[in-house]
């Protein structure tokens, strides 16, 4: 091939005097970077995806892990990035796929947002001596409430109010389907859910018997595909959720390869065993925003009007005039996926290059909502790049009801984001399905670690906004007053409704 | 929910839709098929959406009327009797029992349609049968008396698909006829142009064992509206299949 091979993108080495040849990184990684040679372990740096396996595991921190070993001469536009891609579609022709969320070298806007603090003029708060509000509802809220006397002091509710979720906290755990991650990973995420008090989405994938004793902790998916939906799944859910768009791929569908249809797959989707499980990018029932509203009606309709209906779309440029539509569909929230949503594979020019950034697409999308009156009528959850308890923070303050997250939750059960998902290999028995590897991950430990950050960002939230001098969740809400930019200019604090650092 | 049919069995209930919501009408749908009665008669539906819903069972509904978009959506069992034509998506993601049309039917008709029958007399609209899919003992199969627009069976991953063309003409004359198909098979009685026919969808060779195979349906069709079920199977059918289990398999390289 004239083409010839692209540099090694890592170097694996071993250091022979620490290395006491036990041969765990060979178990280990299910890449097959690593053999026995004799009196030495041989590797092929080739075949190592970064994930850490057998740098975790290695009882005697022999293995080193070099990116990029080998340069390409330096240039600003044509990147290594730019040039390998070149190199793999001159040889296949075909469009590249890739891995978790957008890798472009965009700046991160919740980077320049900082967050407020009292001083002097009124004081903070101490979370550990005053109670301070975290809990979450989310779905329609009444513009005004009717009581009626009934005689004595004793009043009722006149004005019926419609299903929401209770959260304990702002934050959920994103749909990540059983097919994209194992039954062990899904599992572990929904006991941590139910252990916080929060939800979790199924993704579209179903929902497996075995998380069915948590189902009142899930959130079940209608996409495209309708996979593994029927009255049932409806019915099993705390909330059903239309995904329309995703923001690591925005205007696409799904596509499950085959080989990953195994058996306990394939009854979740309700699939037969082997098929592609495809996702038409369009729902073919939705063409227009009165057929958005005849799929949330026809969900309602069939779980008889019990259940909140979110929609999830993907942040584009309109996402504000959408999300005001979707209000008025009778959707209960609105999920705005920004472009650093995560995936298990996506087109890597649409993860890269298709969206806004959540930061953006939240603020807009509230502040058309309040323009317009219709606020209340829908819940604003913010997705896609939520890394740290400060983004929830700042979310909110830009006019979220509550965070999802996903890549993060992944994270606490080892993920090491490197965007091998694809593969099906995944060695910390997440993404793939391969029984020796899903055996890796024990739901017991995981969901600890699941809750365990959740709990702590929870922590952080609380002493943030008691620094700030509020103690109840619906006063940082959209409370911009709260967020100061540093160095963002004058048209993107304009979209934000924020003040400049100094201001 | 769903299943208490106890009390005395059988029986049938009219309702009078005039004038009535969906949600009010599916709620006494339901409350008749919970109390065991085993035939509803709908009067005057005029575009009510979403009958039958989620409904569960084997209580048969006869609808008299128009129905609204989304009869029969996600509906595990029943029986629909149509007296009148039916909106879009009649069987949308339905998953078992039947919904037969006396008249015609709008888009998307039994789209993503996992089990049971949609049976439409005469003509429908466009992507009828879209990603209409099968599982284990599930096989959904929509039929058509009369013609079918573009984009039949699209991305269709499992059951059947028959379009008899009843009335004159070509069954279908409009393009993207199982476009993305990569499961189940159309039979269209008659030729069909091959320039009709979408990416990934190849016709194959219509012999005896198929016509014995879709014999039972093609009665089962005539006898609900009394026609001549020897004479509409006699025809000559063209069957189309995909051409890959996996169509889009060549389309990605990874990262």
């Amino acid at each position: 091939m004239t083409i010839g091979s692209t540099p090694p993108r890592y170097r694996i080495s071993v250091d022979r005097d620490q290395c006491m040849l036990c041969e765990r990184c060979i178990t280990e990684c299910p890449y097959g970077v690593f053999r026995r040679n004799g009196e030495r372990i041989a590797v092929n740096s080739r075949q190592c995806t970064a994930c850490h396996r057998c740098i975790a595991m290695c009882p005697r921190d022999a293995i080193d892990l070099e990116e990029q070993p080998v340069d390409y001469r330096s240039h600003p536009v044509w990147t290594r990035g730019t040039r390998e891609a070149i190199y793999n579609q001159a040889r296949t022709g075909r469009i590249i796929l890739a891995g978790m969320g957008n890798a472009g070298d965009y700046p991160v806007i919740f980077d320049r947002l900082v967050l407020d603090a009292c001083q002097v003029t009124n004081p903070s708060i101490d979370p550990l001596r005053e109670p301070m509000e975290l809990r979450t509802y989310l779905g329609k809220k009444p513009s005004r409430l009717e009581i009626r006397n009934i005689g004595g002091d004793d009043v009722e509710l006149v004005t019926e109010l419609t299903p929401n979720l209770q959260l304990e906290t702002p934050m959920m755990i994103a749909h990540m389907s059983y097919g994209a991650i194992s039954l062990n990973a899904q599992l572990s995420l929904a006991r941590a859910a139910a252990a916080i008090g929060t939800f979790m989405g199924t993704g579209e994938g179903g929902l497996h018997q075995a998380i069915y004793p948590y189902q009142d902790r899930m959130i079940v998916q209608v996409a495209s595909g309708r996979f593994g939906v029927d009255i049932n799944y409806l019915e099993r859910g705390a909330a059903i959720e239309i995904k329309i768009g995703q923001g690591a791929k925005p205007g696409l569908g799904g596509h499950l390869p085959g080989e990953k249809v195994c058996e306990d797959v394939s009854c979740t989707r309700m699939i037969p065993l082997g098929t592609d499980a495809l996702s038409p990018s369009p729902h073919h029932d939705i063409y227009s925003i009165e057929d958005l509203k005849q799929l949330v009606r026809s969900l309602k309709e069939a779980t008889e009007w019990k259940k909140p209906v979110f929609v999830k779309i993907a942040a584009v440029h309109n996402t504000a005039a959408i999300a005001a539509g979707i209000a008025r569909s009778s959707a209960d929230a609105v999920v705005v996926d920004g472009f650093r949503g995560g995936t298990g594979a996506a087109p890597r020019v649409f993860r890269d290059h298709v969206g806004i950034p959540i930061e953006a697409a939240i603020a807009s999308a509230d502040a058309k909502l309040r323009q317009q009156g219709i606020r209340n009528q829908v819940s604003l959850i913010a997705s896609g790049g939520i890394r740290e308890s400060a983004d929830v923070a700042k979310a909110i303050a830009l006019g979220a009801d509550a965070v999802y997250i996903g890549t993060a939750a992944l994270v606490a059960m080892g993920c090491r984001v490197c965007g091998t998902c694809y593969r099906g290999l995944c060695p910390w028995g997440i993404a793939t399905q391969r029984e020796d590897l899903t055996a890796r991950l024990d739901p017991d430990v995981e969901s600890e670690h699941v809750a365990n950050l959740i709990h702590a960002w929870t922590l952080e939230l609380s002493e943030l906004m008691g620094a700030a001098g509020i103690n109840s969740i619906e006063s940082l809400r959209g409370n911009r007053d709260r967020l100061r930019g540093y160095l963002l200019d004058e048209g993107i604090l304009k979209v934000l409704d924020v003040k400049p650092v100094g201001a | 929910m769903g299943g208490t049919m106890g009390g005395t069995m059988g029986g049938t209930i009219r309702i009078d839709a005039a004038e009535m919501d969906y949600t009010t009408l599916n709620r006494k749908i339901r409350s008749a098929a919970a109390g065991g009665v085993s035939e509803v008669i709908l009067d005057h539906v005029l575009g009510q959406r979403f009958i039958a819903d989620g409904l569960r069972g084997t209580v048969r509904l006869i609808i008299n009327g128009v129905p609204g978009g989304d009869l029969g959506m996600f509906m595990s069992g029943p029986t629909c009797i149509v007296h009148g034509n039916a909106d879009h998506a009649p069987g949308n993601t339905m998953d078992g029992g039947m919904i037969v049309i006396h008249g015609s039917a709008g888009d998307a008709v039994a789209h993503s349609m996992r089990g049971g029958k949609v049976l439409v007399r005469d003509d429908i609209g466009y992507r009828g049968g879209i990603h209409m899919k099968e599982y284990q003992e599930k096989s959904p199969v929509l039929m058509v008396g009369g013609n079918a627009r573009a984009y039949l069976g699209e991305y269709m991953a499992g059951g059947l698909i028959i379009v008899f063309g009843i009335g004159g003409g070509a069954a279908v004359t409009e393009r993207g006829i199982g476009s993305g198909i990569h499961g189940g098979e159309i039979y269209i009685r008659g030729p069909v142009e091959d320039r009709l026919l979408g990416v990934g969808a190849k016709k194959k060779p219509f012999g005896a064992a198929e016509r014995k195979r879709i014999a039972p349906f093609v009665q089962e069709f005539a006898s609900h509206f009394d026609m001549d079920g020897k004479a509409l199977l006699d025809g000559d059918y063209t069957r189309i299949g995909p051409a890959s289990a996996r169509p889009f398999a060549s389309k990605y390289t990874w990262e």
